[in-house]
């Protein structure tokens, strides 16, 4: 008996270490289809032609700048919105709101988390376009503008609760200091609890940012899905296509192995290159930020 | 010095958390006024028929229970592999891994996993399941896909639960003679149960409203039947509300509106069931 648990003991221990680096194997297999599958399209479509400033692949066009534009449009602005309504919304929970408030305002953002990104995009054909349109007197409501507000909706959830994790996580004692020198509440929160915060804060705004980065449905479904290239100043409120729509929108109907599916696997690698930058940036300004509370701690 | 004591400080403090708060109210507001917006509008397309019935017309017509019976596989297609594998993930990371290389790499992955955007979970799981182990477009191949793409959320939530276990615990186990598996098995994971239960809830509930990593790894635009087996594609929530609102001309709109009452509702259960569940083991905890 003692002899038939201790094989049972390591059988299960190894298996959690197996499962432990589980997500190791993931992501290298992620990486290693995304190149499998991304890679042939620098030899089967021309260079010129994906560095080229038009993208339709039915002619073997397949400019991608269209596509980052539009990626690059969408998200700033949904930033621009998603920021000061992320930062102001995890201020007022983490340090103004009464308890009872803080209950109620919690859940509800983090329902805003949950919402499927599809159930959005449906309010934003139905509801959110037309009435932009009628607003902003444009020709369609279908416009990068109208991906960045809901896209923005989409972005809050992810920086209220980082920021408000971080908020939370500034010892008492600082604000208590604050207060003994004579700061009123609201000089205490911008001159010391959100500068000690701001590396969470930070953390969470990229981590939001990139969350809008990668959103597919939503976008797909309100922004016109225009492949032109954006850098005037009305190119906001003007159709847009993303790199995700794209691939949601036509991988569907390409050939396996012609040269529009390794195009499509190309723009993933992009994106997964992106996401990693973000990623890998965010969590080192977190570790940044930890080490030098414990140096200033110890 | 002046500044800091100006005799608007406190002026400036009204109006700053009138802003604040204005903002907050912005933020969330909407979001009420969706969930509200759409049970209104939503509520009189549900009926029997609706729920229990076959798409008819080019789907202009008839219920959607194919779509919701396809949820409901999917998210239990899910279940069955996200949650062993992210359980026994977190376990690792929160009572077995040293702080080493070898960790921090398995932290880095896990925040990576959980910022890949969702459609290039799409694209992968067409290579690699669809094509690569030939599963075709099937339940099976979407619910791996999906369930890859929840494995960060459930093991961040779970390896939080375990490490707010506290450490007295697991010396009173041991010192009672358990190994540390009985230990996990049968005294931590026990109490750690609500915390874990509220992540896999929160991942399961990402996933069942998920429609990018589906749309190319086994949702199907109609079936005139159920699912029969794993190796079948089939119609899911998501993916149909985004089907008829964008596809499909001429579409009644109560359908749609219903449709995404219904993919609400589901979504929305979770949500709150996992609310529940944390809020109820915050006011009984005694350490």
């Amino acid at each position: 008996m003692e002899k038939s648990l201790h094989w049972r003991e390591f059988i299960i221990t190894q298996i959690i270490k197996l499962s432990g680096y589980s997500a190791i194997v993931f992501v290298a297999l992620i990486l290693l289809f995304l190149l499998n599958e991304g890679l042939p399209a620098l030899g089967k479509a021309d260079l010129s032609s994906l560095f080229g400033t038009r993208w339709y692949p039915i002619e073997n066009y397949f400019g991608i700048l269209p596509l980052v534009s539009g990626s690059l449009v969408v998200t700033f602005g949904a930033a621009l919105i998603a920021v000061p309504l992320g930062i102001g919304t995890a201020v007022y929970i983490a340090e103004i709101a009464p308890r009872w408030v803080r209950e109620i305002l919690k859940p509800l953002v983090e329902l805003l988390g949950g919402l499927p990104s599809v159930v959005l995009g449906f309010l934003g054909i139905l509801v959110v376009s037309p009435y932009l349109r009628l607003f902003l007197n444009l020709p369609t409501g279908l416009t990068a503008f109208t991906g960045s507000l809901l896209l923005g909706g989409i972005a809050v959830p992810t920086i209220v609760s980082v920021a408000e994790d971080a908020l939370d996580a500034v010892p008492r004692s600082y604000r208590e200091g604050a207060w003994a020198l004579g700061a009123t509440q609201w000089q205490t929160i911008w001159r010391v609890t959100l500068p000690a915060a701001k590396s969470g804060v930070l953390t969470g705004v990229m981590l939001g940012i990139g969350r809008a980065i990668g959103e597919t449905m939503t976008v797909m479904m309100v922004t016109g899905n225009a492949p032109v290239l954006a850098f005037k100043l009305g190119s906001l409120f003007a159709p847009a296509r993303t790199m995700t729509a794209t691939i949601a929108a036509e991988m569907g109907e390409v050939a396996n192995g012609s040269a529009h599916y390794h195009v499509l696997f190309l723009i993933g690698i992009i994106l997964f290159l992106i996401s990693l930058l973000v990623n890998v940036l965010a969590s080192s300004v977190i570790f940044r930020a930890r080490r030098r509370a414990e140096r200033i701690l110890s | 010095m002046m500044k800091f004591l100006s005799r608007h400080r406190h002026a400036t403090q009204k109006v700053g958390f009138a802003l604040i708060t204005l903002i907050a109210f912005a933020t969330v507001l909407p979001i009420i006024g969706t969930v509200i917006f759409i049970l209104v509008q939503g509520g009189s397309a549900i009926s029997w028929e609706f729920l229990t019935g076959f798409p008819r017309d080019g789907m202009r017509g008839g219920g959607i229970l194919p779509a919701i019976v396809g949820t409901l596989y999917l998210t239990l297609g899910v279940a069955a592999f996200s949650v062993p594998l992210g359980i026994a993930a977190a376990i690792y990371l929160a009572e077995y891994a040293k702080d080493n290389r070898a960790t921090r790499l398995i932290r880095l992955a896990i925040v990576n996993l959980a910022g890949i955007p969702s459609v290039v979970y799409g694209l992968f799981g067409l290579g690699l399941f669809v094509v690569f182990l030939r599963l075709g477009s099937s339940i099976l191949a979407a619910s791996l896909t999906l369930s890859i793409m929840t494995l960060p959320v459930i093991i961040s939530a779970t390896e939080e639960a375990l490490r707010s276990v506290p450490q007295s615990f697991r010396t009173v186990s041991i010192s009672l003679g358990a190994t540390r598996w009985q230990t996990i098995r049968k005294v931590i994971l026990k109490e750690a149960l609500p915390g874990i239960l509220t992540g896999v809830i929160l991942g399961l509930e990402r996933a069942a409203g998920e429609t990018a990593p589906i749309l190319f790894t086994g949702a199907a635009f109609f079936l005139p039947r159920l699912p029969h087996s794993p190796f079948d594609a089939t119609m899911a929530l998501p993916y149909h509300l985004f089907v008829i609102s964008t596809q499909v001309p001429n579409m009644p709109i109560q359908i749609q509106y219903g449709t995404a009452l219904v993919l609400l509702v589901f979504v929305l259960t979770m949500n709150v069931i996992a609310t529940v569940i944390r809020s109820r083991a915050r006011a009984k905890r005694q350490w």
